[in-house]
């Protein structure tokens, strides 16, 4: 008993001497060791949002071709991905065992709009980076009150005004009808479009708001009350299977209007190709990402080294799919803010590297679109282009969009 | 007035829908004195199974047809599997069994086909029916199939022996058994029926709503509300509350302001509980007295 005491303490006194050795140049923190940088994610692998899951094995791909060409600053990057099932209490569960016992260094882009709110204040008492994750809305990039979450994507509202920029410089005579989905995702795009109108503009144009809860058989009654009150620009915010529905039932009873319909459901083939590609011609969406279909890319060398990429680390993949883009393109602000963090890799530093990414150019972002953060900013990507649908891809137009609807 | 033929015949669609889901929740119903909880998983699995086949090339007509025989031998093989053996069990048992059998069915088609919806066809032509712009050619074509299935129906239990001693079967088990009704394969065919009756529904829903795993779960509901405003042991009167509820609930969505699209849903929970509590037979349902 007695030997076993002493023992141990001469092995902690060596231990701390080491350690205080190290300390001189490296700073590590929970999950970092001299040879590997462990990062935790949550993606749905399972249950009805599995679709998205394609995201978490891009970035495990992604971290893979790291690690393959010596990881970041010599460290490997041991990225652990679990499955949430899009469940929160799922999530919640998840996320405990990686902060607890596979104690990470941080967390990055935990996928879902009710799984990370379920995470969100866990996170922050735990002090524990929560990076980039994925989801739109709008409350990831509140520094203040959660100093230890970010977002990565353009939030819902940005795209709200980007639609009110448009629709007041190209009609600023619109009747305004708008479908959307009552609930949180829903009203924050409608509370974009009313900061980008402003509260009075909003009154003026906007002639009717039709809502739709996710349990309705159809959107059909909706669009034909919206067609009734006589707008002529039609604001579609809704997931893909309603916007599909949407689509046809306006083209179907002879409504024509401007279309803009909402990037959440931007998806050629899992929205425009069961509508009819026939009857989605001239919607109208914002992007942010380079559309892998869009023939517009094929010369172009990113293009060319995310083909390269998917078909040496990720070959199952669908080389079809955005999502894949969408995978590869933020596991470059990881990569980028671990290795602005060099051997200081404490949680502090991480987050602060992650709020100073400046100009960064994330390659598969449109052209002309950068990631900028500061400890005040911690919306990642803010801008947007239109894009408009002809024939059978979307084809950009116009010029970039900032966050709030000017254009640079 | 444009608005309001518009939300009617929009909402004769929509009522289309229910009433095909109605007709199978009455036919098992019929069956077995319960409503079934799975019958909406049920019919999107079958609606799967015509998907499968379509794009395994098979013509539109022949895996219909094949999926209603498909969708009938397995509605007999769930009831001679699963059911039979708790037969006697207390009715909570059979409902935590359909709950079960209502997630069983929707995972499996979320893990076979994934959850991303598809475009399914529909047998009746694209263009519009005489140039209108009111209600699609699929929509009449719906409304027209769920009446022939009614017709069919009503002629079964009406005009067949297997019909009356289904009857039978449900109505008194025991006096059934005594003049050789063999009650309980009466219950299999009940199960049969229904689950063939909800393939021909999903069938025909899938076109409108995009097929997914999740298509049914909104709209077994309005089907049970169908159900039971039309009366639960009346095929016609399930048909009927079924086009009931898809007006009712398009014209108070539209004109009511402080119902709107938000309340939608809750006007078929609303119509259950008053027809329950006011008319617990529904429109045309008989009242079912036993001596205890």
């Amino acid at each position: 008993m007695h030997r076993t005491f002493r023992l141990t303490l001469i092995g902690s006194a060596a231990l701390a001497l080491a350690s205080g050795a190290a300390l001189a140049q490296n700073k590590y923190g929970p999950g970092v060791t001299d040879k590997e940088i462990k990062i935790g994610n949550t993606n749905p692998y399972s249950g009805p949002a599995s679709s998205y899951g394609t995201i978490g094995k891009a970035i495990s791909a992604y971290f893979k071709m790291v690690n393959e060409q010596g990881g970041i600053n010599g460290r490997q990057i041991n990225f652990i991905s679990l499955d949430d099932g899009y469940q929160p209490p799922k999530a919640k569960e998840q996320v405990r065992r990686l902060v607890e016992k596979d104690e990470v260094a941080a967390l990055f882009q935990t996928l879902g709009t009710p799984t990370n709110s379920a995470i969100h204040e866990y996170m922050n008492e735990a002090k524990v980076p929560h990076l980039f994750v994925a989801t739109g809305a709008t409350k990831w990039g509140n520094p203040k009150e959660f100093p230890w979450t970010m977002g990565f994507q353009p939030t819902y509202q940005t795209f709200g005004r980007i639609a009110a920029a448009y629709i007041l410089k190209n009609h600023p005579n619109a009747k305004i009808g708008i479908l959307y989905q009552n609930d949180d995702y829903g009203k924050d795009y409608l509370h974009g479009l009313e900061l980008g109108l402003g509260k009075d503009g909003y009154k003026k144009l906007v002639v009717s708001a039709q809502s739709y809860e996710v349990t309705d058989p159809t959107v059909d009654s909706q669009v034909v009350n919206l067609k009734a009150s006589g707008a002529d620009v039609f604001y579609n915010i809704t997931i893909p299977k309603f916007a599909a529905q949407a689509i046809r039932k306006a083209h179907d009873i002879g409504w024509t209007q401007v279309h803009l319909l909402n990037d959440v459901s931007g998806s050629v083939s899992a929205v425009l190709k069961p509508a009819g590609l026939d009857k989605s011609q001239g919607i109208i969406t914002a992007a942010y990402l380079k559309d892998p279909t869009d023939p517009t890319w094929k010369d172009d060398a990113e293009f060319k080294e995310w083909t390269a990429w998917m078909n040496k680390y990720y070959p199952d993949g669908d080389k079809a799919s955005s999502f894949n883009v969408y995978g590869f393109t933020v596991a470059q602000l990881m990569e980028q803010t671990l290795k602005q963090a060099g051997n200081d890799l404490t949680r502090e530093n991480i987050m602060k590297q992650a709020a100073n990414l400046k100009n960064f150019r994330a390659k598969m972002l449109l052209p002309g679109i950068q990631v900028n953060t500061s400890p005040s900013d911690f919306y990642p990507v803010e801008q947007m282009q239109l894009q408009r649908f002809e024939g059978e891809t979307w084809k950009l137009f116009g010029p970039i969009f900032n966050a709030d609807g000017s254009t640079s | 007035m444009d608005l309001f033929i518009q939300q009617v015949l929009a909402g004769l669609a929509n009522g289309a829908i229910y009433a095909g889901v109605a007709l199978a929740v009455v036919m098992i119903y019929q069956a077995i004195d319960h409503f079934n909880f799975a019958q909406g998983e049920m019919a999107m699995f079958s609606t799967y199974i015509a998907w499968a086949m379509l794009n395994g090339g098979l013509p539109y007509w022949l895996a219909f047809v094949a999926t209603v025989v498909v969708s009938f031998l397995g509605g007999l093989a769930l009831e001679r599997i699963v059911f039979k053996p708790i037969q006697n069990a207390p009715a909570l048992s059979h409902v935590i069994v359909f709950i079960g059998l209502l997630a069983i069915f929707n995972s499996m088609a979320g893990f076979i086909w994934e959850f991303t919806i598809k475009p399914f066809p529909s047998p009746f032509p694209s263009a519009p029916l005489f140039g209108n712009t009111l209600i699609g050619t699929h929509q009449v074509g719906m409304i027209g199939v769920t009446l022939i299935m009614l017709a069919l129906i009503w002629v079964f239990f009406r005009y067949t022996d297997t019909g009356l001693a289904m009857r039978a079967a449900a109505a008194n088990p025991d006096s059934a058994r005594l003049v050789g009704v063999r009650v309980g394969w009466m219950l299999a065919l009940g199960w049969g029926l229904a689950a063939a009756i909800g393939a021909v529904a999903g069938m025909l829903i899938a076109p409108v709503v995009f097929l997914e795993p999740n298509m049914m779960a909104g709209i077994l509901l309005y089907g049970f509300a169908g159900a039971i405003v039309g009366g639960a042991n009346s095929p016609a009167g399930a048909v009927l509350g079924g086009f009931l509820v898809g007006v009712i609930e398009n014209l108070l969505g539209t004109f009511v302001p402080w119902i709107g699209n938000e309340l939608k849903l809750s006007v078929a929970l609303v119509l259950i509980i008053v027809v329950l509590v006011v008319r617990p037979s529904g429109l045309m349902g008989q009242r079912v007295v036993s001596r205890v």
